[in-house]
């Protein structure tokens, strides 16, 4: 499969692994920020091909992990009252509130649906017009775009009955706060290559130069990650902290002007709620007041009720690459896919469920102690 | 020759009265005894009239499976309700060594269900049988109210036989077995996936539902004596490999290079986010045999499906503690352990 095999060639990967090795002197902490990554370097068992030198510590990139407890709630209610047909991406229907998941409100008679685009949204309120449709949008600035042009296609059709509850989050104000931290451990970023392909590379430059940290846009790939994971040990061991994109088959330096446009029509940046870090200011996008009307928390008025967040989950720990998932005490024990007790171990790009789901094999013995 | 043309056969009811399924055809009364005599024995031609049916089994030992198929679409590239109903329950038998012998029909309709919808599922049912050479001699017809079902359930019971005396179950197992996958995997769940969410895929995807009877027994009869068989339906190859090395207490090494897999169908798992070794089959199984016995199945199941292949080995006991482990070799030479998969596939948002 084109621009798929040649970035999960065996040699090419074996090519990176020995060029690293060969350019490590002394331990290295990196972060990838997003969860595709994550994914993909347990998938593919990445970490025990590297030096022992090098750790790998996994972001706050996964979408369905930083949503918070407050909007997972909200579509909880909203998802329970009979005259919604609530819609989701797949992954969200497992992600715990504070008593209960989507799936639990459509087993109990909710009419919740899982959506492979929040276009499909649109074409179920128009043709149920008698039900209110809602999609929960969430996500970094790379879902952002398709949901933009999901409001802006109801508006246009003059819809009434669809509504976006949006949790949207950008990539730049959480990498400030994860360096922001003094107890952080990361060194240098995988830079999210997706994101990156919408919203280009100009927002990083500033972030490298302030934090001296380098910042590698890396594509989802082994090979993407290992060539992102060699350069960015190469500008760590020659001192330099500068952004750079080997991705570039994806990314250029702007991004994608015209889904940079559409979400500017439609968003407008805002404090947004982190789950397990807080908040964060200009973190978030939220529906600007020219699209107000299209707002599932101004159209159904919510009581607001008591959030319960599991105070044994150190998920906020995770994703600030403070803290990795078998650290945690509940790591597997009264934490799994099956019984989730936080966010990281429900998507497949959640660090837990992919320690979990991949438990990798060759963990090496300096991350357990 | 085919007893069942489906091209040429319309349907025998008389569609300008009865174009639906309705509460009658459940009732016990006439409408139910002409649903029974037009349709379903005009196709199931070894049904006997009685309430049960009475078979011939020389053998001594009798395999039994029974199994309830609701799938949603009815019909699916590849398939529908019916030839999965079949399909489903010979390859259960199948996978104990046994040949299917007869099986048992049962229906649930849901009433307002085209008629002409049920006799295609009938006939590609009785398609299904007839290749792989069952017979459905008895069954049941039950009706539910408009919204109390799902267009059709089928249940499926089979009683095959043994013409051998080998145990082919998970505990026979043994460290040094080869793992043997007879085919490329995931385009039943990917198929049906397809139908079910309206999905344009490039390049059809068609289920690769089928009886898996015949290399099995082929194998039998050559000799070999498999020490477990397996088809990977619900929850694909991994379901089954990590079932089969919980069982036996072992860990099974696999190879994912070695596993096909469709170009369409990795190209769908690549876009959802799914793992293909994850995805239902309903036309391949694995094969565990003695590693001399290697070469010989092999060629049996390729003679079969020519992308059957060695993807594996059992290396004995497990290392982690006490429970059985599956560990994959990823393509570019890493190593993780193949789970299960947990609940419902749930395609990822990014």
């Amino acid at each position: 499969m084109k621009y798929l095999d040649e970035y999960r060639d065996a040699e090419t990967a074996q090519k990176y692994i020995a060029a690293i090795s060969d350019i490590t002197t002394k331990p290295w902490t990196i972060m990838e920020i997003c969860g595709g990554q994550t994914h993909a370097i347990i998938r593919y068992g990445i970490q025990e091909l590297l030096p022992d030198a090098i750790t790998l510590v996994h972001g706050p990139g996964c979408p369905v992990c930083v949503t918070p407890i407050e909007k997972i709630d909200k579509a909880l209610d909203i998802a329970a009252l009979s005259n919604v047909i609530f819609c989701s991406f797949g992954d969200m229907l497992r992600v715990p509130g504070s008593d209960k998941d989507l799936l639990s409100v459509r087993a109990t008679g909710g009419d919740v649906r899982i959506v492979y685009s929040p276009l499909d949204a649109v074409q179920i309120a128009k043709d149920n017009p008698d039900k209110e449709v809602v999609f929960f949008a969430i996500g970094f600035e790379t879902t952002a775009p398709a949901n933009a042009m999901a409001v802006h296609m109801a508006s246009e059709m003059g819809l009434e009955n669809f509504s976006l509850l949006v949790s949207h989050v950008l990539v730049p104000p959480a990498m400030e706060t994860i360096l922001s931290n003094p107890d952080s451990k990361v060194q240098g970023f995988l830079a999210a290559g997706h994101v990156c392909a919408v919203m280009g590379t100009q927002a990083y430059e500033p972030i490298a130069v302030k934090y001296k940290t380098p910042i590698v846009v890396t594509g989802f790939e082994p090979v993407d990650i290992l060539q992102g994971i060699y350069m960015c040990i190469k500008q760590l061991e020659n001192e330099q902290a500068k952004v750079e994109n080997p991705y570039a088959r994806v990314v250029s330096e702007r991004g994608n002007a015209h889904a940079q446009e559409l979400t500017s029509q439609v968003f407008q940046v805002t404090p947004r709620q982190w789950r397990g870090i807080g908040e964060i200011p200009e973190s978030g996008w939220s529906l600007n007041k020219n699209y107000a009307n299209f707002d599932a928390e101004l159209r159904f008025d919510m009581a607001e009720c008591e959030h319960k967040e599991c105070s044994d989950c150190i998920s906020g720990e995770i994703i600030q690459g403070l803290k990795k998932p078998i650290n945690c005490p509940q790591f597997g024990k009264n934490c799994t896919p099956d019984h989730p007790l936080g966010a990281p171990m429900v998507s497949t790009e959640g660090a837990c469920a992919a320690y979990y789901r991949y438990k990798i094999s060759g963990i090496k013995k300096s991350e357990v102690a | 020759m085919s007893k069942i043309n489906p091209e040429n056969m319309t349907c025998p009811l008389p569609l300008s009265d009865y174009p639906y399924v309705t509460m009658a055809h459940g009732s016990g009364g006439r409408m139910m005894q002409q649903l029974i005599d037009k349709m379903f024995c005009a196709i199931f031609t070894d049904v006997q009239p009685n309430d049960c049916a009475i078979v011939n089994i020389p053998q001594e030992h009798i395999a039994m499976t029974t199994d309830s198929f609701v799938v949603n679409p009815l019909f699916f590239p590849g398939g529908n309700i019916g030839s999965l109903a079949i399909n489903g329950t010979v390859n259960d038998l199948a996978m104990g060594g046994a040949r299917a012998k007869y099986i048992s029909a049962s229906f649930i309709l849901e009433e307002g269900l085209a008629m002409e919808t049920l006799w295609q599922v009938v006939q590609a049912m009785g398609y299904a049988a007839e290749v792989a050479g069952v017979a459905i001699v008895t069954g049941d017809t039950k009706v539910v109210e408009r919204g109390k079902g799902d267009g059709i359930y089928i249940n499926t019971t089979g009683i095959g036989v043994l013409e051998h005396k080998h145990t082919i179950a998970p505990n026979k197992v043994k460290a040094g077995d080869v793992v043997i996958l007879s085919g490329d995997i995931g385009r039943h769940g990917i198929a049906v996936m397809a139908g079910r969410e309206g999905l344009s895929l490039s390049g059809a995807v068609k289920s690769d539902c089928a009886p898996l009877a015949e290399p099995v027994l082929d194998m039998l009869q050559a000799g070999i004596a498999p020490h477990c068989l397996r088809d990977a339906t619900r929850g694909g190859v991994a379901a089954v490999l990590n079932e089969i090395a919980t069982a036996a207490q072992l860990q099974i090494n696999i190879s994912e290079t070695a596993i096909p897999v469709n170009e369409a169908v990795r190209g769908a798992c690549e876009i959802l986010g799914l793992d293909p070794l994850h995805i239902a089959n309903e036309g391949c199984f694995i094969a565990f045999v003695a590693a001399k016995d290697q070469n010989k199945a092999l060629q049996i199941m390729q003679k079969h499906n020519q992308q059957a292949v060695v993807i594996g080995t059992v290396i004995g006991t497990a290392t982690s503690g006490n429970d059985g482990m599956v560990i994959l070799e990823t393509p570019i030479g890493g190593t993780r352990i193949l789970d299960m998969p947990v609940g419902e596939i749930l395609p990822r948002i990014c």
